[in-house]
């Protein structure tokens, strides 16, 4: 995916909607902040979610992290694979590292979240 | 402000992660956490320690100072030895864990950076007439490790004495292009290796030289790692005021028959208190880690709390240290860790965890 196509949350998660479904994923930078990747608990199809709470968590050799959603919805999918691989989190991001599919409600929009200018200048001043 | 190493300019120019341990701004790592570890696990790396304290004892009385505060045996060293030892408080409780060296002509002490000034003022403190000339040489120093099942070779003709020529625990000083620094075969990663201290005018070119030869800079990150496979202690983790050494199952470090030091009389309490909670090492089923603060659990019951904790890069799986229950240490024994809400199935193991293959 392209990540100027996509919306930000201040917590460097990523969305992307299409039609009724919004896919969510963590962006490079947060990734690569955390390096060393061993490990993603992810939640079960079906979970509800709501836009800034916890829906799982990531974790590196130094700390863990958790994973929250910029969305209200329900999950319909999550990504299995980063269960026996996490470090496709690390390599692909915006794509084959994706974490959940939300079924949010009619009428939703990414509105609230930061597009990639604004998240990038949030991130540049976290670097300092 | 933070202390910074004489190396800190070279660790923000090589893209190291700076944070602040022990009051000095260190990095954590440069690449990866897991790149360095296998990096000492398999070849060399390299490690700036400079912030670990360096304290030279000389004077006439520098012995028994040091024999006051010590719960190690100092006076059966021999010149060049190096040795292990607790600095305990009155009742027992570790001040801070240490290495104590012999010279030829005086004492030396490495001290963990955040006890520095916590250890300076208690041998002051406890200084009473005798005549001893305490130096703290932390900042006009730098100290480096190499370790790694490559790191003596890589060393090879580096300084005019080489560190192979030494047995372990042993150091000599020595010079390094013209000027005098010591070399020690001693280390923090369950590796072999060696650690250099030379004048911090020095230590960009000795650390260069370093890399040259085939070290790769490693991080405090790894550091951890690597030692908590080898379940060597850390201060304010493992160790602290109110753990005595036999919990912490270095009764090894702990010398009651050389004569009275401070702590003695408490430990001698201690040692038969069999209800003090023990150091152990727990393997986890999953491979979500336990950090530090996680409790430890059986049927329900609160036994204990992990001090430390990762997914280890070398074993491939979860592992802990925790203080516990003495009824729950024995190896095989199943328990519960509370992970952050969830509950994760762990079991008692042996210590360490790794151990290098001679």
């Amino acid at each position: 995916m392209d990540p100027k196509t996509l919306r930000y949350a201040k917590t460097h998660e990523w969305a992307y909607l299409e039609g009724d479904v919004c896919t969510i994923g963590l962006t490079k930078f947060a990734v690569d902040q955390l390096t060393d990747i061993i490990f993603i608990d992810m939640p079960d199809v079906d979970d509800p979610v709501s836009a800034g709470d916890s829906f799982g968590e990531i974790e590196s050799v130094k700390a863990v992290s958790d994973l929250y959603s910029p969305v209200n919805g329900d999950i319909i999918a999550v990504n299995e694979k980063l269960e026996t691989d996490p470090t496709l989190i690390s390599s692909d991001p915006y794509d084959k590292g994706w974490l959940i599919k939300v079924k949010v409600e009619k009428g939703t929009t990414l509105d609230q979240l930061m597009t990639l200018e604004q998240y990038e200048k949030q991130i540049a001043s976290e670097e300092h | 402000m933070a202390l910074r190493t004489p190396l800190y300019d070279w660790h923000v120019g090589h893209g190291g992660r700076m944070v602040e341990f022990g009051g000095w701004d260190m990095p954590v790592q440069y690449t990866s956490i897991i790149e360095e570890h296998q990096a000492v696990r398999t070849a060399a790396g390299l490690f700036d320690i400079s912030h670990m304290g360096r304290l030279s004892f000389a004077g006439a009385d520098a012995l028994a100072l040091i024999q006051h505060v010590y719960s190690n045996n100092a006076a059966t060293m021999k010149d060049g030895q190096v040795r292990y030892g607790l600095i305990c408080n009155e009742s027992g409780g570790i001040r801070d864990d240490v290495l104590v060296y012999r010279w030829p002509y005086g004492w030396a002490m490495v001290v963990n950076a955040s006890n520095r000034e916590k250890i300076v003022s208690w041998l002051a403190e406890h200084k009473n007439g005798r005549t001893v000339e305490i130096m703290d040489q932390t900042t006009t120093t730098c100290m480096l490790a190499v370790q790694g099942p490559q790191a003596l070779e890589l060393c090879r003709g580096l300084t005019e004495a080489d560190a192979e020529q030494l047995a372990y625990y042993h150091a000599t000083p020595t010079r390094y292009r013209d000027k005098g620094c010591v070399i020690s075969r001693t280390g923090y990663t369950g590796e072999d290796g060696m650690e250099i201290m030379a004048s911090a005018a020095q230590a960009v070119e000795l650390w260069e030289e370093l890399i040259r030869r085939g070290a790769k800079p490693c991080g405090l990150g790894a550091r951890d790692t690597l030692r908590l496979e080898a379940a060597m202690p850390l201060y304010g983790h493992e160790l602290s005021e109110d753990i005595d050494p036999f919990q912490a199952g270095l009764s090894w470090a702990v010398k009651m028959d050389k004569g009275d030091f401070i702590g003695r009389d408490g430990l001698l309490r201690r040692r038969e208190d069999a209800t003090l909670p023990r150091r152990v090492g727990l393997e986890l089923s999953g491979r979500r880690a336990a950090r530090e603060g996680a409790a430890v659990l059986s049927d329900g019951r609160t036994i204990g709390r992990v001090t430390s904790g990762t997914v280890t890069p070398t074993l491939n799986k979860a592992i802990a240290m925790a203080y516990i229950d003495p009824a729950f240490t024995a190896a095989g024994t199943v328990c519960t860790l509370d992970v952050r809400g969830k509950t994760e199935e762990a079991r008692v193991v042996p210590l360490p965890f790794y151990r290098r293959s001679k």
